[in-house]
C-alpha cells in the first residue's frame, strides 16, 4: 500500500525524535546506572568501578531509611486521600445538580498550578507558630471554635509528611474526581434504571453496580498517583526547604549530587527510583496498549 | 483510558428535594479548594501597613497594589525568562508531536508498534534517574545554564506526551481520508500539509496548553539547568520564599503572579486542558 518513497519519508520524519528519546531517556539511564556503580565523588567525573557495594552502602544509610519511611507515609496518605476525596466529589457531581460545571472546574483548578506555588502558599497556611503569633489555618480553627484541629502541620514530629500529603491531595484530588466522573458517566443509564426498577436504593446502586465498574479507573488512578508520590520533590522543597524530617529520595538525590558532589550516590538513588516506578508503569503500559483497540 | 469530555456532560436524572442537601458538602469542598486563593488575593490587595500574619484572614480594607508591585519588581525578569522559554518549547513540541503522531497513526512502518511504547515510557521516568548525564551532556554541547538548553529539554521530554495526544487524535480521523489523497497522488508530506494539518487545530490547542503548563510549572529541570540570570519564575519564587528578607505578603503576591498565566489559560480554555488531562491520563 505505502509507496517506498513515502516509507522512507515516514521513517525520516520520526527518526530525530526516536534518536532524541533514545539518547535522553535510554542512553542517559544506562549512563546513570554506570555512574551509580562508579566511585565518582567530586567535581570531576571518575568512572573507577565500585560495583554494587554502592547500593549496599545506600541501603545501610540511615538517611535513606528515613526517605523510604517518608515516601511510604506520603504515598499511603496521598494515594488513598486523593482517591477517596476524588470518588466522593465525583459521586456528588454525578447527581445532576445545577452548577455541576462550576464545581467541577473549581475542584480541578489546582492541577493548572505549579507545585511551587502550592507549596509556598500552604507553607503559610500551615504556619505552626503558637499563641499570639498564631496564624494560617491554626488561627482560622481558633476563630471558628475548632481548636482541637490546631496542630504543628509539617513540623509535627514523625508525621510532618502527612501535612505535605494534604497539600498534594489539594492539588491532585480534582484530577481523580475527573477520572471517576468520566468513569461514572460511562456506565449505561439503562443499567441504573434497571436497578431502580428492581427496587435498588441509590446507595446500593453505587456500592453494588458503580464501584465494580470503576475498578479499572481506580487501578489507573493508583498507578498515576503512586508514581507521582515516588517522584515528589518540588512540593516539599517549597513548603519546608530541605529538612531531614521531610526528606525523600528525590531530595536526597538532588542534594547529595549537586551540593555534596556524591555523584555515585545520586545516580544510585535515581536508579532505584526508576526501578520502583518501572514496577508500576511497565505492566500498566503493556496492559493499556494491549487493551487499546487496534487503531 | 481514552475517555473524552463528551462523557462528562450533564445527564437528566429524576431529582428529589433531598438532593439539594448535597450542596452542603459541595460548598465545604469549594471552601477547601479556594482557601489558598483567598489568602493569596486577600493578602495581595492589602496595603503594607495593613499586612500581618495575625490578620491574614481579614479582607483588605481597600484595594491596594503594594504587594503586587513589590513582587512584580522582584520577579519581572524571571517572568520574562519563563515566557521566553515556555512559548518556543510549547510551539516546537506541538509540531514535533504532530508529525510523530501523524506518522505513527497513518504511516505505520515496520517496528512502529515497538517504538511507540518505548517512547511512552519516557514520560513516566523519574527525572532523577537521568539528571546527572543530562547535566554533563548539556555542558558538553554548551547548552548548560541558558534558556535554549531548557527549551530543548522540555521539547525532548515532551515527545512522549505530545506524540501520544496527536496519535490518538489522528487515529480517530478516518484512514480513508488519507488513502483517498494517496490515490489522488499526494505524497506523505502533501497529505499532512493539505489534509491533516488544517483539521489538527483542536489537538494543537490541547498540546500547546499542556506543554505550556508543564514547562511553566516545571522546577526540577529549571533549577538544575539554568544559572541565576536565566531562572524561570518557579525557581525565583521558591528562592524568594526561602529567603528571610522577603516578607510573606510579597511571597503571596508573587505566588499569585506565578500562578496567573496557567490559571488564566485554565479558565479560558479549561475544556482543552481537561481533554489533555484525560486523553493522556497516562500523564502524571
Amino acid at each position: 500500500m505505502i509507496k517506498n518513497k513515502d516509507k522512507y519519508v515516514a521513517i525520516a520524519l520520526v527518526t530525530p525524535s526516536i534518536i532524541a528519546v533514545g539518547i535522553f531517556v535510554y542512553g542517559f539511564i544506562a549512563w546513570s546506572v554506570r555512574v551509580s556503580l562508579s566511585a565518582w565523588k567530586g567535581l570531576l567525573p571518575d568512572y573507577t568501578w565500585a560495583g554494587f557495594q554502592n547500593y549496599l552502602n545506600l541501603f545501610a544509610d540511615p538517611r535513606f531509611h528515613i526517605d523510604i519511611r517518608n515516601t511510604l507515609v506520603f504515598t499511603i496518605i496521598f494515594v488513598f486521600g486523593s482517591l477517596i476525596l476524588g470518588l466522593f466529589m465525583a459521586i456528588l457531581l454525578d447527581q445532576g445538580l445545577p452548577g455541576e460545571n462550576f464545581f467541577r472546574n473549581l475542584f480541578l483548578f489546582p492541577m493548572a498550578i505549579s507545585f511551587i506555588v502550592t507549596g509556598v502558599v500552604w507553607r503559610w497556611l500551615m504556619n505552626p507558630a503558637e499563641g499570639s503569633r498564631m496564624s494560617g489555618l491554626n488561627l482560622l480553627f481558633d476563630k471558628i471554635g475548632l481548636d482541637f484541629l490546631i496542630n504543628q502541620w509539617y513540623t509535627t514530629p514523625k508525621w510532618g509528611m502527612a501535612a505535605i500529603a494534604l497539600t498534594a491531595i489539594w492539588q491532585m484530588s480534582g484530577y481523580m474526581m475527573a477520572l471517576y466522573l468520566a468513569g461514572l458517566r460511562s456506565v449505561p443509564e439503562e443499567i441504573r434504571e434497571a436497578a431502580r426498577v428492581d427496587g435498588a436504593t441509590e446507595l446500593q446502586i453505587y456500592s453494588r453496580i458503580m464501584l465494580p465498574y470503576l475498578q479499572p479507573v481506580t487501578l489507573s488512578a493508583m498507578i498515576i498517583l503512586g508514581h507521582i508520590s515516588l517522584k515528589v520533590f518540588d512540593l516539599i522543597i517549597a513548603v519546608a526547604g530541605k529538612q531531614l524530617a521531610l526528606d525523600v529520595p528525590a531530595i536526597y538525590m538532588w542534594q547529595t549530587t549537586f551540593d555534596g558532589l556524591f555523584y555515585w550516590r545520586g545516580a544510585a538513588i535515581g536508579t532505584l527510583l526508576l526501578l520502583s516506578v518501572s514496577v508500576l508503569i511497565i505492566p500498566y503500559l503493556i496492559y493499556t496498549l494491549r487493551t487499546e483497540t487496534e487503531l | 483510558m481514552t475517555t473524552t469530555t463528551s462523557s462528562l456532560k450533564i445527564r437528566f436524572r429524576p431529582r428529589l428535594k433531598w438532593k439539594y442537601l448535597l450542596y452542603i458538602p459541595l460548598v465545604f469542598l469549594a471552601i477547601f479548594y479556594l482557601l489558598p486563593m483567598y489568602v493569596m488575593l486577600a493578602t495581595g490587595f492589602k496595603g503594607f501597613e495593613e499586612v500581618s500574619l495575625q490578620t491574614m484572614w481579614n479582607l483588605p480594607s481597600g484595594i491596594r497594589f503594594d504587594n503586587f508591585a513589590e513582587a512584580l519588581d522582584k520577579l519581572s525578569p524571571y517572568l520574562l525568562n519563563s515566557l521566553n522559554m515556555v512559548i518556543p518549547a510549547a510551539v516546537i513540541s506541538s509540531f514535533v508531536g504532530s508529525i510523530n503522531g501523524y506518522v505513527l497513526s497513518k504511516w505505520k512502518f515496520p517496528g512502529a508498534d515497538i517504538i511507540f511504547p518505548l517512547l511512552l515510557f519516557g514520560m513516566f521516568i523519574p527525572y532523577q534517574s537521568i539528571l546527572i548525564p543530562l547535566v554533563e551532556f548539556m555542558k558538553t554541547i554548551h547548552m548548560y545554564g541558558g534558556l535554549s538548553g531548557l527549551v530543548l529539554v522540555h521539547v525532548i521530554y515532551g515527545i512522549p506526551i505530545t506524540t501520544l495526544t496527536f496519535r490518538n487524535y489522528y487515529a480517530a480521523i478516518p484512514t480513508g481520508l488519507v488513502e483517498a489523497a494517496r490515490i489522488d497522488g499526494a505524497n506523505l508530506l502533501k497529505t499532512y500539509w493539505y489534509i491533516i494539518l488544517p483539521i489538527s487545530i483542536p489537538a494543537f490547542v490541547v498540546v500547546l496548553i499542556w506543554q505550556f503548563t508543564s514547562a511553566w510549572n516545571d522546577f526540577l529541570f529549571a533549577v538544575v539547568l539554568t544559572g541565576s540570570q536565566n531562572w524561570p519564575i518557579t525557581v525565583a519564587l521558591n528562592n524568594m520564599a526561602g529567603s528571610q528578607i522577603i516578607a510573606w505578603n510579597v511571597q503571596m503576591a508573587g505566588s499569585f503572579i506565578t500562578a496567573l498565566p496557567t490559571l488564566f489559560i485554565y479558565i479560558v480554555l479549561g475544556q482543552y486542558f481537561l481533554r489533555g488531562l484525560m486523553a493522556g491520563s497516562l500523564k502524571g
